[in-house]
């Protein structure tokens, strides 16, 4: 497909399709069996390869035009791998990523560079994501300095300093550096920076996990409000399953490098039908003690196994209660499971499980 | 104060806590005797009027970069004050040793040979009858040029080098470390020895140029450390998911993040610089009179080190001084640098 032949239109039907604009609720981000594989080498010189960490195998789903779509897992389940291979950062090892249409797993030069301006990242840790010796200034007019098209020279320093009043910081705090700025601050300096370019996806990979709580919530609150002034869709990485409920509007659980189950927020969490979403979901601390006592915790045995070596058939049949012959020989396909096709319940929504059942963990229901 | 007894850990004794309580305000006078200057500084801004609240917090927030931080530890520290005035003597001594002396250091006079200190020759005479003062300070040229050049240069293609080993990684960094490894596996006494008695002409760029080509490994190896340390920051993929290109990533954001040891070890390597420019010309390999040198005056007294220690003694002490100094303002500014130490 991404022959050196048809290299050069492709760029060009990129680039056109960045233009285009795309309808409240359409795709704006298709992802079709995605795979990034991290080859395990032997030798010294002559280096063989001895396998791979299938650190995402085959992931689909889609992002629509001004959605949140949430993604949670355990730790190395591959949720921000995903979110470096949607970014271009790392290279796709098979799979499409098709935005609006075009598949941009592959781009690069001009079209990478115009697909950059419209697809923007924010960062887990916001005492390592900004540069210690540039000031804040600096940080959020460097991608007018990549891309000099969005704000002419002049006006770069009002830009920067618009962009700081949108985030809620003081705009004259332009020439100060980022140690002099608490933990949420820094968070906020990082998220003026994605939206300096005005993109129109921002993928936010664990962005409020290194903050205090009290700080968290300001954060979310930000990202919802810039969320309708500009339009954005957000894909939105975490593993606090209740920030993730509160600012997503559907929710993907992923599990060993595979999506085992995407819906809306009310299907995964009223009516988890995977049983690794069902065993996560049980996990959530409950404020209202008289629910705690009456509901169930699923308590999963044995460690995540290694990505370089999964399981066969359904990857979570190691540490199922459910798991059968069956689990061990057929891969589970994302799909509404059988048993609810047809209906119209909440649990009829993907889930990669042989034996899909509705259940209510949380008990809030 | 009954009330407040349940509270104390047994075995207190009931004074202590108004004991406490009416020294705690006390505690800055109370600290370590060398923080107190700095503890009182906090103490003044930290208490100022409530209605000068902001002004306040403006001037405790004036923007400091680690640079900044740097320099204003330095300015407190000794050993940098002590250095740096050394070494601007030095400089000037260098640049301009008219001002300190009007003897030539190559007129002599034989019938003064070996003669000790007399007045107006404040160091004595050496074997050809020349002014050991003038000598010593002529001799600080070719010590600080040969210093600072190599300095400069092993610096540069260190940091080149090193910088584009840990940026691209892969093949490249296999090839440069290599080269690196083979340079630093030559015994510089013995590098010295072979390539400097093979080439005829002994100008000092030649030496500077054989101590570069020797140096450079030792920058490169810590450069292409810290250039991987700052390549694997966030801020530096940041940068990347902005577009940025490879030069802008490395020269905006790696480099000036992996400076701080490449200035800190280079700093140091000047001393030993020094010391090795003048470790040659000891030896017969480095520079070449008529140049005037510290190492060749102490290699041409070293025979005659009974009957008249006072040309050995005073080009030595000036190679020791310089050194010294170079090393010291090494480590002031690596302590400066190193924000653990802080």
């Amino acid at each position: 497909m991404a022959s050196p032949v048809s290299s050069v239109p492709a760029e060009e039907a990129i680039e056109a399709a960045v233009e285009k604009p795309v309808e409240r609720g359409e795709p704006i981000l298709q992802v079709r069996d995605l795979e990034k594989h991290f080859p395990l080498t032997q030798g010294i010189l002559i280096k063989k390869q001895v396998g791979a960490v299938k650190a995402v195998d085959g992931v689909s789903f889609d992002l629509y035009q001004g959605e949140t779509l949430g993604i949670v897992g355990e730790s190395g389940c591959g949720k921000s791998t995903l979110a470096k291979v949607l970014m271009n950062l790392e290279r796709a090892t098979a799979g499409q990523v098709l935005y609006k249409g075009e598949d941009i797993s592959r781009a690069s030069g001009r079209a990478l560079k115009a697909i950059r301006r419209n697809i923007q990242m924010v960062f887990q840790d916001p005492y390592t994501s900004l540069n210690p010796r540039m000031t804040v200034g600096d940080i959020i007019g460097e991608p007018f300095e990549i891309h000099p098209e969005v704000a002419p020279k002049g006006d770069r320093r009002k830009a920067v300093q618009d962009l700081l009043d949108v985030v809620g910081l003081n705009p004259e705090y332009i020439n100060r550096y980022p140690h002099q700025f608490s933990g949420g601050q820094r968070q906020r300096i990082g998220i003026a920076r994605g939206l300096a370019l005005k993109p129109e996806v921002i993928i936010a990979d664990e962005p409020v996990s290194a903050l205090d709580v009290s700080v968290q919530a300001q954060v979310i609150n930000l990202l919802e409000q810039l969320q309708d002034e500009f339009n954005l869709s957000y894909m939105f990485i975490a593993h606090d399953l209740s920030i993730v409920r509160h600012i997503s509007d559907r929710v993907g659980v992923m599990y060993l490098g595979k999506m085992v189950e995407i819906g809306s927020d009310e299907e995964i969490y009223e009516h988890p039908t995977h049983p690794y979403t069902q065993a996560l979901l049980s996990a959530v601390p409950v404020p209202d003690p008289s629910g705690r006592e009456g509901r169930e915790r699923i308590l999963l045995s044995g460690d995540i196994p290694s990505p370089a070596n999964p399981p066969s058939g359904c990857r979570f049949r190691t540490r199922c209660w459910k798991a059968q012959e069956k689990c061990s020989i057929d891969v589970p396909l994302l799909a509404v499971p059988e048993v609810f096709r047809g209906q119209s319940t909440p649990a009829a929504h993907a889930s990669a499980c042989h034996f899909a059942e509705d259940v209510d963990v949380v008990g809030a229901g | 104060m009954p009330d407040q007894q349940p509270n104390k850990p047994a075995g207190v004794p009931e004074d202590s806590s108004t004991e406490l309580s009416s020294a705690f305000p006390e505690t800055p006078t109370l600290g370590a005797m060398g923080a107190q200057p700095l503890l009182e500084k906090e103490d003044l801004s930290h208490t100022p009027p409530q209605s000068a609240e902001a002004v306040s917090v403006v001037d405790r927030e004036v923007a400091r970069s680690l640079w900044q931080d740097a320099w204003r530890e330095l300015r407190r520290n000794p050993v940098f004050l002590i250095s740096g005035v050394l070494i601007v003597f030095l400089v000037l001594v260098a640049i301009w040793p008219g001002l300190f002396t009007s003897t030539s250091p190559l007129t002599c006079d034989l019938s003064k040979s070996q003669l000790g200190p007399t007045s107006g020759h404040p160091f004595g005479f050496d074997t050809q009858g020349c002014d050991v003062y003038a000598r010593t300070i002529h001799g600080a040229r070719a010590s600080i040029t040969v210093g600072v050049f190599a300095t400069a240069g092993s610096a540069l293609l260190g940091t080149l080098m090193g910088g584009l080993a840990g940026f691209f990684g892969g093949w490249i960094d296999a090839i440069i470390s290599r080269i690196a490894d083979i340079f630093f596996g030559i015994p510089i006494l013995l590098g010295g020895l072979v390539f400097l008695s093979v080439i005829p002409s002994q100008s000092i760029w030649v030496v500077v140029g054989f101590i570069v080509v020797l140096g450079w490994p030792q920058i490169a190896r810590i450069a292409r450390g810290a250039v991987i340390t700052a390549k694997q920051q966030d801020y530096v993929t940041a940068a990347q998911a902005l577009g940025a290109s490879n030069s802008r990533m490395l020269l905006r954001h790696i480099m000036p993040n992996a400076l701080a040891p490449i200035i800190v070890v280079s700093t140091i390597a000047l001393g030993t610089y020094i010391s090795l420019e003048a470790t040659l010309s000891y030896l017969g390999v480095g520079l070449k009179p008529p140049t005037v040198s510290w190492g060749i005056d102490i290699s041409a007294a070293a025979d005659t080190f009974r009957n008249a220690p006072h040309m050995l003694l005073f080009p030595a002490g000036a190679l020791c001084i310089t050194i010294l100094a170079f090393i010291m303002l090494g480590d002031a500014v690596r302590d400066a640098l190193d924000p653990k130490l802080r």
